[in-house]
Formats: C-alpha cells, structure tokens, sequence
C-alpha cells in the first residue's frame, strides 16, 4: 500500500516525498477502521435493544427500516439536531472536552489490535502497555465530566467510576502481566502467533482465571452492568453524563460502545487466539484439500466472530444480572481479583519452569 | 528538520503547561496542565525513540498517579487567594532556584558540546531494536538485587501506611461478608401455604 502511495505521489519533491506517503498510507489505514468502528458501534444498539428485547419477551425496536435495521442511524440523527445545553456555573471548556477524552483513547488503541495475520496499523513492541496506558486515560472523560457539570449527580457518578475503575485496571493489569508471561512479548502480533495451532493452544486454557478476571475487569472497566454504578439511573439519574445532551451525550455514548469493542477486541487478542482459526488444530487435518480447507485458515473472520461472541456476553450480562452493590464492586476488585491474579501469576512462573503447556517446547 | 520543529512545538507546549500548572487560579485546572505536560514529556521521549519509558510515563503518572490526585483535588475546596498570601515572600527563594536549576542547564548543555565521553555511548541503534528487552535485561539481569528491594521498600511502604491508618473503634458495625455469601434463602424466607378461602 506504501508503495503505490509512494508512486501516487509522484508530483511532490523528493525531500518530501517518503514522509507525505507515510502520512497519507496511515490515514488511508486509520478512516477505513474508524468508519467500520462507528458502524459496529451503531449496530451494536440496534442489536443490544434486540437481544435483550428478546431475552425479556418483546420484540425490541422493529419500526425504522426493514426490521427495525434504520433504527441506529434515527437514533444518531435525532441527537445530532438536539440542544447541547451547559448547565449554569459549568466549566465550560472541560464540560466540552471530556466527551472528546472518553472517545480518543477508545478509538486511538485500536492501533496496535493486530487485525489478520501479519497487519496492526502500528506495529509498536510495547503494543501491550500502549493499549494498557490509552484504556487507563478513559477514565478522564468520566471524572471531568462529572466535576465540570456542577451537578450533585453527575458528581457522585464521577467519584463512583474513578474508584471503580482505578481499583479495577490494577486486576486487569496484572491479568496482563500473565499474558506477557505467556507470550513471551508485548507485541500484540506476537502474542497471537504465538497462540498458534487449534482451540487448545489459544491462551485461555492455561491462563483461565486470569481470563476471567481481565474479561469481568474489562467489563467493570467500561461501566457496563452489573457494574455500571457511575450511571446507577434508579439512584443518581444517569451519573456522570447526566447534564449531557444532543451531540455531546451522543459522543459519550459512542465511547462507551467503543470502549466496550475493544475490550472484546482485546479479550479474543490475548486469550483467544485473535485471527487465529478454531478448526486449525491437527484434529481437523481432514479438512486440508476439501473445499472448506480456507476454514482452517486463519483470517479477519475468525477475529470478528469471537469479538461477537464476547459483545453478546456483554448484553447477556446486561440482560442478565442485577446492579452490584458498591462496596461488594470494591471488594470484588481489591479482595478477589487482585489476589487470584498475584497466586496465578505465580502458579503460571512454576509451569515455565516446568515446561508445562504453551512452554513445553 | 521537521524533528526540530516538532521538539520546539513540544517544548512549548511543555512550557505553557508548567507555567499553567502554577497559574491556574482553580486547583482542577492545575491538575489537567499537570496531565498535559506529563503527555507532552511522554511524547518528547518518544522522539528519543524511547517508547517504554514514554508509555510508562503515561500509564503510571496520567493513567494512576493523576487520577487520585484529581480525585482529592475535586473534593477539597481550596481557597486560591489564601495559598497566593506568601507569594512576594517567597518570589525571591523561588528565583534564586530557577536561576540555579537554568544556569545547571548550561552547564550541562556546554558540557555534552565540548564532547564528554558518555555522549559516545549514546549511539543511536536501529528500529528493530528493542529497547523494552534492554530495559527488562538490565532490570531483572543486572540490577535484579536493587530491583528487588525497592520493590519490598514500597511494599512496605504500603503495609505501614496501612498501618497507620487502621483504627479499631469498639462497637463500629461492619459487614461480615462471608457470613452475607452463606446465607441461604431458608434461613430468610419463610413459605407458608395458606388453603384457599372458600365460600362458606
């Protein structure tokens, strides 16, 4: 792609010339994948009303469009045209620019997500702990727009998402620290190859626990229910972005929905084996020459269909579970998930020392 | 070229930043220049190819230490005119310490100019090169005992300042939570059946 950029620019001087291809190859990258990511982002509404209308016995939205298909871009069209109204005595600049902090850092670490074999926009060593720092920047946008509203609520919502997730990214963390363990590299890529060779060999089997906490940390992460405390609407209205309305509600909406794509990018990157193929195990040897040999192979396909399958976990939570209670989020958080990531992260260095699992070979 | 333009663009930025981090007349104001020059170092050490310090940076100090900070800030109610009192008092002392901490500058910057030998050491190495490994090889190769104890200092760190702040008051209520997990829903719900009422 560099190169026919490259051969397109030929009209630039040649001093130029790499840099401004560079450029434009990047942002050729980057507008494809924001574009699909907004659009997921749109379905990922339609489909949550759907799934947990059906979970509940009703039919969810089914009016705009065939089958209701219109109903997000409806939606979209009537926030667009809304009064942003700022409350009286809001701090006006950081009440604008916290909705704007909660999207960037969920759009900016899809960078590194190695997207099919051998392509990430970036492809960054410490790819790891660049999605680690973007996803602990999130929380900005919430505690800002909390305390900028001038609102009892919106503040309360903010306090309540800060400790949550500064209490939950330490589990998710050291969730990680299991991961690189495993990998043997904070290369996303990397971490995916090396998972490589059929369902069994995918990351989730000796990292189980870690799994299960990084995905409930993820989910706390993001304030989704049963975690979603800092929105709480039956007890503080709609938390932090109470005061919120028209395109600037709509944009903390989108990041929400972002933010929660990515941790289920993110979950199927490190534990279950990204792009890499679930019939790619010698068990399935016999597909190799038949028409369904490409079945095998891995490819972006395999990719998007465990990131469904862990978005629709998102909404059966949703659907689900009721609210937790504060102080059982807190003790979840620091009493639980942190000690069984510490103990599992030591039973994971006695199995490399042992030569057990992934590190046999 | 464009390098240096980039430097000069972020180093003002820095520079506004710190100033707006002492300017700011609201506390959470303050707070957010405090973000943004930790941001703009981070992205500055990027430029010496040093991406895992940079990251580092953004993740424990905006992604960790500023967080709590904002936090505290937010609910204090701090009165600005009474910190500005001391002001002129202290302008001298304040001087005198940038004066010392600029003129360290060029001493510094004159120093690398006239060719110290630790300047040959910091040759430059290619892309492929992996300077997350290095740091990890130096940490936990070379330097694993010192590593270790500063990791046990701060672990104690933590446990004494625990320490300090538990308090066993007599008769506070608190919550037993395994009890709250053992209960069963027999030992809380009673069902009775009650016959219907018929028609006498």
């Amino acid at each position: 792609m560099y190169e026919f950029v490259h051969n397109l620019l030929g009209f630039l001087p040649e001093a130029w010339r790499s840099d401004v291809a560079t450029l434009v190859t990047i942002v050729l990258q980057i507008v494809p994948l924001v574009v699909v990511l907004i659009l997921c982002v749109a379905f990922l509404t339609y489909i949550e009303r759907k799934i947990i209308g059906y979970m509940q016995n009703r039919i969810g939205p089914n009016r705009v469009g065939p089958r209701g298909w219109f109903q997000p871009f409806a939606d979209t069209i009537k926030l667009i045209v809304k009064e942003v109204v700022i409350p009286a005595n809001a701090d006006r600049f950081l009440f604008l620019i916290a909705p704007l902090l909660s999207i960037v850092p969920a759009l900016a670490a899809w960078a590194v997500i190695p997207l099919f074999p051998g392509f990430a926009i970036a492809e960054i060593d410490a790819g790891l702990l660049y999605v680690l720092a973007l996803t602990s920047l999130a929380v900005y946008g919430v505690i800002l727009a909390g305390w900028a509203s001038n609102s009892k609520y919106a503040f309360l919502g903010a306090m309540r998402s800060a400790a949550q997730i500064v209490a939950y990214e330490i589990a998710m963390g050291f969730a990680l620290v299991g991961v690189l363990m495993a990998g043997g590299s904070l290369n996303l890529g990397e971490i995916v190859a090396r998972q490589s060779g059929g369902i069994f060999s995918w990351f989730w089997l000796p990292l189980f626990p870690l799994f299960l906490v990084y995905f409930i940390s993820g989910v706390a992460e993001t304030n989704r229910a049963p975690f979603d405390v800092a929105e709480g609407e039956s007890e503080i209205v709609a938390g932090f972005h109470v005061e919120y309305s028209g395109v600037a509600f709509a944009i903390f909406f989108l990041a929400e929905y972002a933010n929660i794509i990515l941790i289920a990018a993110l979950t199927s990157v490190m534990f279950f084996g990204g792009w890499e193929s679930f019939l790619a195990g010698p068990a399935f040897a016999f597909l190799d020459g038949t028409l369904l040999e490409f079945l095998r192979w891995p490819s972006l396909g395999w990719f998007a269909l465990k990131m469904s399958f862990f978005l629709f976990c998102f909404l059966w939570f949703r659907a689900t579970f009721p609210r937790y209670r504060y102080d059982q989020i807190m003790r979840l958080g620091w009493k639980v998930f942190i000690p069984v990531t510490l103990v599992w992260i030591l039973v994971e260095g006695v199995m490399v020392v042992a030569r057990i699992g992934p590190w046999s070979a | 070229m464009i390098t240096t333009i980039i430097f000069g663009f972020l180093a003002l930025v820095l520079v506004v930043a710190g100033f707006g981090v002492i300017m700011a007349r609201n506390p959470v104001h303050a707070a957010m220049f405090l973000i943004l020059a930790f941001v703009t170092s981070a992205v500055l050490w990027l430029l010496l190819e040093a991406e895992f310090l940079a990251i580092v940076l953004v993740l424990v100090y905006v992604g960790a230490v500023m967080v709590l900070f904002l936090f505290v800030v937010m609910m204090l109610d701090v009165n600005v005119a009474v910190s500005r009192e001391g002001f002129t008092r202290y302008a001298p002392l304040g001087a005198i310490v940038a004066g010392v901490m600029v003129l360290e500058l060029l001493v510094v910057m004159w120093a690398v100019d006239s060719g110290l030998p630790i300047t040959a050491d910091l040759a430059s190495v290619p892309s492929s090169h992996s300077n997350t490994r290095e740091i990890g090889m130096a940490l936990y190769g070379n330097h694993v005992v010192e590593f270790e104890l500063a990791a046990f200092i701060l672990l104690l760190a933590i446990v004494v300042a625990i320490m300090l702040t538990l308090r066993h008051r007599p008769g506070l209520k608190t919550q037993d939570v395994a009890a709250q997990v053992k209960v069963r829903r027999q030992d809380r719900v009673r069902i009775v059946k009650i016959p219907a009422e018929t028609e006498p």
